[in-house]
């Protein structure tokens, strides 16, 4: 069955190919089908290919299957060809199940909209880049899902474009994540410089033959295909764009947040891991970098009053954790969380929509309240996701990865990782909590106009699902030894090296993660239901009100790039409009017509004039010839 | 022969156009279109007929056709193509169809006088990709010219004239310098072997002292660099773009640059083997500075049609960038970036035409929100846009990262900087986009969307946009063995010095 894998990218592309040339000439009823339908049969194919690849593996769990040649020039080669081992399996079964849940759900969400195909078109087009990304068997067509997945965010996020500030925000989005993108490149051509192979596989056996561990060549490759993963993936230095692209609908967000795009970056560092492992120092940046970014994520999403800006923050700071976990090796916790993160993310997401469609529009959680009476079913699926994902101790999904995060950091030896982490997981359950008891407890403000109906609850209640039980194919040992996802990755990512190791640490330390959870939520319980007060008191102080705003900036960095590149360029791109460079030639031409106006005064018809002339050129011509 | 055909029948359709032109108005259109028709024929025959030939290795040229034409001198009428020229003439052939069918409802006035201009410099181009006698290539040169011209002097916008003198001044100029180095080389060669001629094969390996291959290099090379066009000899650029009739812009960015490519690559390289490598340094930053200078000019526009006018500075950089590494890689980026960006930029300036017959304005402060009137237009002009920002899937893709593939084998700080590249063209496009279809509709505007013939026009342009970008494959055979044989002529002159890329390779390859 795995011959059907060039099905999986290519029905969604199918999907956008109809969408597109059919524009304006499908009822909304087979716009829906098509663009539901062609994500929902390549997730029913990605599922039969799993089944086919666990039952019946292939010689060395690896699958690849080459449809043509792209490129052909000596011996560059670059091929359309797909690589399925059991990471981008996993990879390819994630996405695919989350965008077709979140397109189902779109199909009633956004039934409304005027251009309902235009959406559904992007929407399929982003899917299928997602998965040609994941599935690429080769650096230039990884670029090529890497780049339509940019792209697509760009289209979705700019969605309703007749407002210019969607626009900014989706062309901010697209230039920011290019930065990374170049980076990228460079990487690429760097790798088939040095190695001569475009194959991920390839190059990665030739880099360990080749290349010394912690040589600058190795730094290099593995720092630029870092800066790649960066723009993508919302990290610092370039996580700008993520909040402002927001400005699109909010199924967009869930797709971007869960299935596609910011976790392209996680996906690229593990599927070069081979890379970091040669590059320790790179690799540790990885890891300081996703601490940084969770946490300055973290406090940022504590001020938020936009419900999808606290979602987008939150998204930050977890693929954050994912980074540290690639920064200590641990490759099959990163993917494990990011399996999670998509189904509680999404879900969030999506009960975030429900809930905004229910309050025409309303993104600010200040408005809300009390809406769990109105909404019963959008306040468990919110509750459920929450719940996951601040790592309600066993019985959520979110947990079973985090801690497993927490667990490897720990056991690689780094402390300081361990305790970042930890903060971390105690600012997510203050923030999410916030939101859930701010909208969804206390007084009810607002009436609810619009309630979800079959085609939004079916995917909110299977994420909820997930959200919950998908953490169980992953047992710590402490609880029993069940490691069947790690496992089952181990055949396409590495081992984590383990320096500190013992049960009794473990629970300990598990203990400690499930403490900091539950204290989270009860800090946030306190702060924002019975003490709201106090907490409103605090932030109209001075220092409070200063620290509220650095945060609900995001920490100034927009405010950086605006002042010291946003500007800059333009101002020198506005005041070189015409081209100073032509100034020398319309010089040329000015001196031409001086000397034109200059003998022209000379030939005015007065013979006077022209006899002194004559007499002055006389005399001229008299003192060259006596005197020279 | 039938070299000479190809380049008679625009010439013959032409003067049909112009004189029926005296009856009416369609007739001109039709013959123009049916001519070439006819050498789009033509082109087929040759390809069905050599199709096998064009991968053997080592063969100079697939047709060739020499005649005596002033025979004291030594001037032939010598045509010959190999893969690369006839990429370029079906090139020519194509974007020359896309011309007629743009101007099909635009021009209203001497309709007969313009297609003989129009037919004239098609011609002219022709000419210049298949001439390898020095004397007839400049012939063609200076041919294509003052159809050009008129065509911008007389059917252009409201500051036609200035742009028409401008252009023509520069290329004039240049080109006169080009001649005064053909003529040396004439004369050089014929003083050291007794053989006064202007042919390509036997002009190449001229013994020439270094002071005198240099001045000779930097004539044919302001030629070409002010058709490229090369930072500084850019200026003239914006003027005759923005002001030509969208035929004319069609020609000038698709054609008449490509020409100047085309020079270095068969020319000035090849002829001035070793002053080119020692030059290549410094050609290769001035493409660089051009890619990203290009680039930010583009973006500080607020005419629509002069930042799509400067965006080909910008991209003219990577073929420049591409031709002075000589290496496999990027002279087959600088082929593809040449086939890809003049479709891509040719499909831009037909749709600013279409804008500007539908609102008659060019302002992109004035245009906005036009996607909800006519998403079709909205949707092309995002393509092309994209296109132009180096999306993967698209053709311009391969070709510039092909040439920076190369170039980063030769110079990684260049590589590097022409990198950023993809980011300020991101920025200028992105920029296009929102100010054109997306946004607001400050005005209001209600314009239709695209007739059945610009859908068929934008539909063909796609095709072989997408098919580039997805398929390269056969354009990449087209061009191996011509682009190689090039190289065997520079490698057999520069035994010594050579090493994949004129500078010797930092990084070791494997």
């Amino acid at each position: 069955m795995l011959e059907l894998l060039w099905l999986v990218p290519a029905l969604p592309l199918a999907g956008f190919l109809r969408l597109l040339f059919k524009a304006g000439r499908l009822s909304r009823k087979s716009i829906a089908i098509t663009g539901v339908g062609s994500v929902g049969l390549s997730a029913v194919i990605a599922l039969i290919i799993g089944v086919s690849f666990i039952t019946s593996p292939p010689p060395g769990y690896v699958y690849t299957q080459t449809l043509w040649t792209w490129i052909k020039i000596g011996n560059l080669v670059s091929e359309v060809s797909f690589y399925l081992d059991t990471l981008s399996l996993v990879m390819i079964l994630v996405i695919t199940v989350v965008a077709f849940l979140i397109h189902l759900y779109s199909a009633e969400f956004m039934i409304d909209e005027e251009s309902y195909s235009r959406f559904f078109a992007y929407m399929n087009l982003f899917a299928g880049s997602m998965l040609i990304l994941v599935l690429a068997n080769d650096l230039l067509l990884f670029y090529l899902g890497w780049e339509g997945v940019g792209l697509c965010s760009y289209l979705l996020i700019g969605f309703w474009y007749k407002d210019p500030l969607n626009g900014r925000a989706a062309r901010k989005a697209f230039v920011m994540t290019r930065f990374g993108d170049t980076a990228l490149a460079i990487g690429i051509f760097l790798i088939f410089n040095n190695l001569g192979t475009l194959k991920i596989q390839e190059f990665m056996e030739r880099a360990i033959h080749n290349w010394s561990p912690d040589s600058a060549i190795a730094v290099a490759a593995a720092a630029l295909i870092l800066g790649g993963a960066i723009g993508k993936s919302a990290q610092l230095p370039l996580q700008t764009w993520l909040p402002d692209a927001m400005a699109g609908p909010t199924p967009v967000s869930a797709l971007i947040h869960a299935a596609t795009m910011v976790t392209a970056g996680v996906y690229l560092i593990a599927r070069t891991n081979v890379l970091f492992t040669l590059a320790p120092t790179v690799q540790l940046s990885v890891a300081v970098i996703g601490a940084l970014t969770m946490l300055i994520a973290g406090f940022s999403a504590l001020t938020q009053w936009n419900i999808k800006r606290v979602l987008a923050y939150s998204t930050i700071s977890q693929i954050g954790y994912m980074f540290l976990a690639l920064g200590v090796g641990a490759w099959s916790a990163a993917i494990f969380h990011f399996m999670t993160h998509a189904f509680f993310k999404a879900l969030l997401f999506l009960s975030a929509g429900a809930v905004i469609l229910a309050l025409e529009d309303e993104h600010n959680i200040s408005k809300m309240g009390g809406l769990r009476r109105q909404l019963p079913l959008t306040f468990w699926t919110f509750l459920i996701g929450s719940a996951s994902l601040s790592a309600l101790p066993f019985v959520t999904a979110g947990f079973y990865s985090k801690d497993l995060i927490l667990w490897e950091a720990w056991s690689s030896g780094n402390r300081w990782f361990w305790t970042a982490g930890l903060i971390g997981a105690l600012l997510t359950s203050i923030y999410i909590f916030r939101v859930v008891f701010i909208a969804f407890f206390g007084e009810e403000t607002v009436r609810v106009t619009r309630k979800p109906k079959c085609l939004m609850k079916i995917p909110l209640i299977i994420l909820s699902v997930f959200s919950i039980i998908a953490g169980f194919i992953q047992l710590p040992d402490t609880i029993v030894k069940f490691p069947i996802f790690s496992d089952f990755l181990h055949r396409a990512l590495p081992a984590t090296k383990v320096k500190y190791d013992g049960v009794n640490v473990q629970l300990t330390l598990q203990f400690l993660t499930s403490l900091v959870s539950l204290s989270g939520i009860f800090l946030a319980y306190l702060f924002f239901l019975p003490h709201r007060q106090f907490t409103r008191s605090f932030v109209q102080t001075n220092l409070g009100s200063a620290l509220h705003s650095y945060l609900f900036s995001g920490w100034g960095f927009d405010w950086f790039y605006e002042r010291f590149f946003v500007r800059p360029f333009i101002w020198i791109a506005r005041i070189d409009k015409d081209d100073f460079i032509d100034i020398f030639y319309l010089g040329i031409a000015w001196l031409n017509l001086v000397f034109h106006r200059l003998l022209r005064s000379t030939q005015i018809g007065l013979v006077r004039w022209y006899a002194m002339g004559i007499g002055i050129g006389a005399v001229i011509t008299l003192v060259i010839v006596v005197f020279l | 022969m039938i070299l000479l055909w190809i380049i008679i029948i625009p010439l013959l359709g032409g003067l049909l156009a112009w004189l029926s032109g005296r009856w009416s108005q369609l007739w001109p259109r039709w013959v123009s279109l049916i001519s070439l028709a006819v050498q789009m024929a033509l082109f087929l025959i040759i390809l069905t007929e050599h199709f096998g030939e064009i991968q053997i290795s080592g063969r100079p040229w697939l047709v060739q056709f020499d005649q005596p034409w002033i025979s004291k001198l030594g001037i032939h009428v010598n045509l010959a193509m190999d893969g690369l020229s006839l990429l370029l003439v079906l090139m020519t052939n194509f974007l020359g169809i896309m011309a007629v069918a743009c101007s099909w409802t635009a021009i209203k006035d001497r309709v007969g006088f313009f297609h003989f201009n129009l037919m004239w410099t098609l011609a002219g181009i022709t000419g210049v990709f298949l001439a390898i006698d020095l004397f007839l290539f400049y012939f063609f040169w200076e041919m294509m010219l003052v159809p050009l011209y008129f065509l911008i002097g007389i059917w252009g916008y409201e500051n036609r004239v200035y742009s028409a003198v401008k252009f023509f001044i520069f290329t004039q100029a240049s080109g006169l310098l080009m001649l005064v180095g053909i003529l040396g080389l004439y004369f050089i060669h014929g003083r050291n072997t007794g053989i006064y001629t202007f042919d390509y094969m036997q002009l190449l390996g001229t013994t020439l002292s270094e002071t005198t291959a240099r001045l000779f290099m930097f004539c044919f090379f302001i030629a070409f660099a002010v058709k490229l066009p090369v930072i500084p000899f850019h200026t003239w650029l914006p003027d005759a773009h923005t002001e030509a009739p969208t035929a004319g812009s069609v020609d000038l960015a698709g054609l008449v640059l490509k020409v100047g490519a085309y020079g270095m690559l068969r020319f000035l390289i090849p002829l001035f083997p070793k002053v080119a490598s020692d030059f290549s340094p410094i050609a290769m930053t001035l493409a660089v500075v051009g890619i990203l200078y290009g680039a930010i000019l583009a973006f500080g526009q607020t005419d629509l049609k002069r930042l799509v006018a400067y965006t080909s500075i910008s991209h003219m950089g990577f073929v420049f960038l591409g031709i002075f590494t000589w290496n496999t890689l990027a002279l087959q980026g600088a082929v593809m970036v040449i086939l890809a960006h003049g479709i891509s930029i040719g499909a831009l300036f037909i749709l600013v035409g279409v804008i500007h017959e539908r609102i008659h304005t060019r302002d992109m402060n004035r245009m906005g929100g036009l996607w909800a009137t006519a998403p079709r237009m909205g949707g092309v002009g995002l393509l092309f846009a994209l296109a132009s920002l180096g999306l993967p899937g698209l053709g311009n893709f391969i070709g510039e990262v092909l040439v920076l593939i190369g170039a980063y084998q030769v110079s990684i700080p260049l590589a590097v900087f022409a990198g950023i590249g993809l980011i300020t063209s991101t920025i200028y496009s992105l920029w296009m986009i929102q100010q054109t279809f997306h946004g607001p509709n400050r005005e209001g505007w209600k314009v239709s969307d695209l007739t059945g013939r610009e859908i068929a026009m934008m539909t063909a342009m796609i095709a072989v946009v997408v098919w580039l970008g997805l398929y390269p494959q056969p354009v990449l055979n087209t061009a191996r063995e011509s682009l190689n044989n090039l190289q065997q002529i520079v490698k057999k002159e520069l035994v010594a010095e050579y090493s994949e890329g004129f500078i010797s390779v930092k990084t070791g390859a494997p």
